[in-house]
């Protein structure tokens, strides 16, 4: 897409097909000659890792579909079918529940090395937010899988979520809006089997999304190219190589690496991201002990318990993802990467360890607290300096940094760096 | 990372002091070295076949196993029974039959009809239903069995620790409540199931010895294969397909270099 094209067609039927539908000339221009820089390294593998992700939890999906019954009374025992009589059904399942997790933790790491590399600066503001829209469409999609074998986490994290909505009642007046909205998000007063059944239908349709904003998202890239580590622009044909064979070999292995550590969590410890209480029967008269999400939506969830007021809880929530769309305006540095930004990489790292700390707090009880030495510290005010972390790293530190840090010096271009000035 | 690491540090101290037991708190489970731990660990078949008969003769009498089908015992990765064996395992239970050519669905007397049980039939329940359940059980619901040791965390421990865990004396100031029975790894230390097992309560038909462990690890061993009933198949393909990808990742690992070698 960007440059010339230098696809030949061979053949006759290639040149009576490119003068028709140029299909042959657009996979030769994005897949194979796609000029790529050349100092990409380990973490930008995790685009292609992603695409793997989506294909396993596509395929293995559709399988399942064929296997599943979204009904209140027949779901736990179509997903336990599964599970003894149909033929690798284990492993359809097993791969496709662990596929979520391993998803989750390619698109962090994604997310976490296009912050630390600046990869949401001018000029890709656009290719960055169809990122967060991908990433907003997982947690949802994610969501509605979760509830789908009718355990006893998946109804009760259904009624909680949902539950969220009623939250509006309270700037609603009488009109009891959020009631409403709930009510019409179930199909019915609470959750039960229309919803279930419109859980399963928008599961299926939802990934089909996010696999056309993911095309998108790769269109976006195409145009300014990727970016790097040293968050430089590429000046020259010197600086970059052709994505094939150069990255295809590159993603391959690290893809191949990344499947090994699936299929550990696979075939050795399938059960090991999952809670037990999703192995009981949905029971709408028990509520279990503790109610907590998956684990890649714990640091929300922590955000969330963290603020006693439901309503600012919930805008707390949802503002923490949508901030995300900001950070290209919010960010106020020219410099890209973080490797030559010395203040704002220290505060980068604080961020990551937040996350993990937000995410500890979700996964423990409410009322938890950690003894520092004979001190009781509770966990809420944990999750509370955590989430003021959280959303002051983005809208104070990232403008204010921007104008106050000194940026080291930048290399001149991405082949000096990497060939030594000798060349 | 100046301010990384300290962080980081000082949220590992903190994890690592434990938070004082309150009354009612679960006591820390036993372990067993379980035959089927590990990346290759495969189901003791005597322990399976001895924790079928515990089943048999002392679970069952309260609790269903509702997902277990009898044909299972008798395949690959199971308690490893004959095709025989299984047969009359099935027909000696008695499972509900359909209407009979008369339309009828319960004899002269209002019972319902029954018939042999055949390997495609499933554990019958020792319960009608629910209510019936808990009325013969003083109010309290003997859960299905079938995939307990998944919904359970700690598992296979737990429900070993839960079985071996009757006959020791609570602790001074905490009263068991009427009707319930002291067990320290159960929340709430009060458990509504009686002590189930005791030593040489069933006689293994080997002759084997009959230990209150004995007992217990056999029928964990049971009920961890109902859980899982394709834990061996996923540990034997978990192998291969590890093989494999390490080959492949070696291979294209050899690719990649070759292809970057003059591209540093």
């Amino acid at each position: 897409m960007s440059g010339q094209s230098t696809y030949v067609p061979q053949t006759g039927f290639t040149r009576w097909l490119d003068s028709r539908l140029p299909i042959v000339r657009f996979a030769h221009d994005t897949m194979l000659t796609f000029p790529t820089p050349r100092n990409l390294n380990f973490w930008y593998a995790f685009g292609a890792i992603l695409t793997f992700c989506l294909g396993v939890q596509i395929v293995t999906g559709i399988v399942l579909a064929m296997h599943y019954v979204p009904n209140e009374n027949m779901a736990f025992d179509s997903v336990e079918n599964i599970m003894r009589d149909v033929n690798y059904g284990w492993l359809l399942r097993y791969v496709h529940a662990n596929g979520a997790s391993m998803f989750f933790l390619a698109v962090y790491v994604h997310m976490f090395r296009g912050l630390y590399y600046g990869s949401y600066k001018a000029p890709r503001e656009i290719l960055w937010i169809l990122g967060v829209l991908i990433y907003l469409l997982m947690v949802i999609t994610a969501f509605m899988g979760y509830v789908l074998p009718w355990g006893q986490m998946s109804f009760w994290a259904a009624t909680v979520i949902t539950n969220l909505f009623s939250s509006l009642d309270q700037i609603s007046g009488g009109l009891k809006v959020g009631t409403h909205v709930a009510t019409w998000l179930w199909g019915g007063f609470a959750v039960g089997d229309p919803t279930l059944n419109r859980f399963f239908s928008l599961h299926y349709l939802l990934p089909f999304v996010i696999a056309a904003v993911v095309g998108l998202h790769i269109w976006a890239l195409h145009v300014p190219g990727n970016n790097n580590p040293l968050g430089i622009d590429v000046k020259g044909p010197q600086d970059s190589l052709p994505f094939h064979p150069y990255y295809t070999t590159k993603d391959a292995f690290y893809v191949g690496l990344f499947a090994i550590l699936f299929a550990v969590l696979v075939f050795y410890a399938p059960e090991f991201v999952g809670n037990p209480d999703n192995n009981i029967p949905a029971n709408p008269l028990v509520t279990p002990a503790d109610i907590v999400p998956e684990w890649y939506l714990l640091p929300f969830y922590a955000m969330l318990r963290s603020i006693p007021q439901k309503l600012i809880g919930v805008i707390v929530l949802g503002g923490a993802i949508l901030t995300l769309a900001f950070i290209p305006w919010l960010d106020t540095s020219r410099v890209r990467s973080n490797r030559f930004r010395p203040l704002m990489k220290q505060f980068f790292w604080v961020f990551v360890v937040d996350c993990l700390v937000l995410g500890y707090c979700g996964s423990q009880s409410v009322d938890a607290s950690l003894h520092l030495g004979g001190i009781e510290v509770s966990l809420v005010w944990i999750a509370r300096i955590g989430t003021a972390y959280y959303y002051a790293f983005f809208w104070v530190l990232m403008p204010v940094i921007g104008l106050i840090e000194t940026p080291k010096p930048l290399p001149d271009s991405i082949a000096k760096s990497v060939l030594g000035p000798a060349e | 990372m100046r301010f990384a690491l300290p962080l980081g540090l000082l949220l590992g101290l903190a994890l690592s002091v434990p938070a004082a037991a309150a009354v009612g708190d679960r006591a820390p489970l036993k372990h067993v070295d379980w035959s089927f731990e590990g990346p290759f660990g495969t189901f003791d078949r005597a322990d399976l076949q001895h924790g079928f008969q515990v089943y048999k003769e002392v679970c069952s009498a309260c609790h269903s196993l509702n997902r277990v089908a009898f044909h299972t015992l008798s395949e690959e990765g199971g308690p490893g029974f004959s095709e025989a064996q299984m047969k009359a395992i099935a027909a000696g239970y008695k499972v509900l039959a359909g209407p009979n050519d008369k339309g009828d669905t319960v004899d002269d007397k209002g019972n319902p009809l029954t018939r042999p049980g055949i390997p495609a039939d499933h554990f019958p329940p020792p319960f009608p239903n629910e209510e019936a359940a808990r009325a013969a059980n003083g109010g309290a619901l003997p859960p299905d069995l079938s995939i307990i040791e998944k919904a359970r965390v700690g598992g296979p421990d737990y429900v070993y620790s839960i079985i071996t865990g009757f006959g020791q004396k609570p602790p001074a100031g905490f009263k068991v409540t009427d009707g319930k029975y002291y067990n320290p790894y159960f929340l709430g230390w009060n458990i509504s199931m009686p002590q189930p097992l005791t030593d040489n309560q069933v006689t293994f038909v080997d002759g084997a010895p009959a230990k209150i462990e004995d007992e217990a690890k056999a029928v964990v061993t049971f009920l961890a294969w109902t859980s899982e009933p394709h834990l061996e198949d996923r540990h034997r393909m978990g192998l291969g397909v590890m093989v494999f990808l390490i080959v492949l990742s070696g291979l294209l690992y050899l690719s990649y270099r070759r292809v970057w070698k003059d591209a540093h």
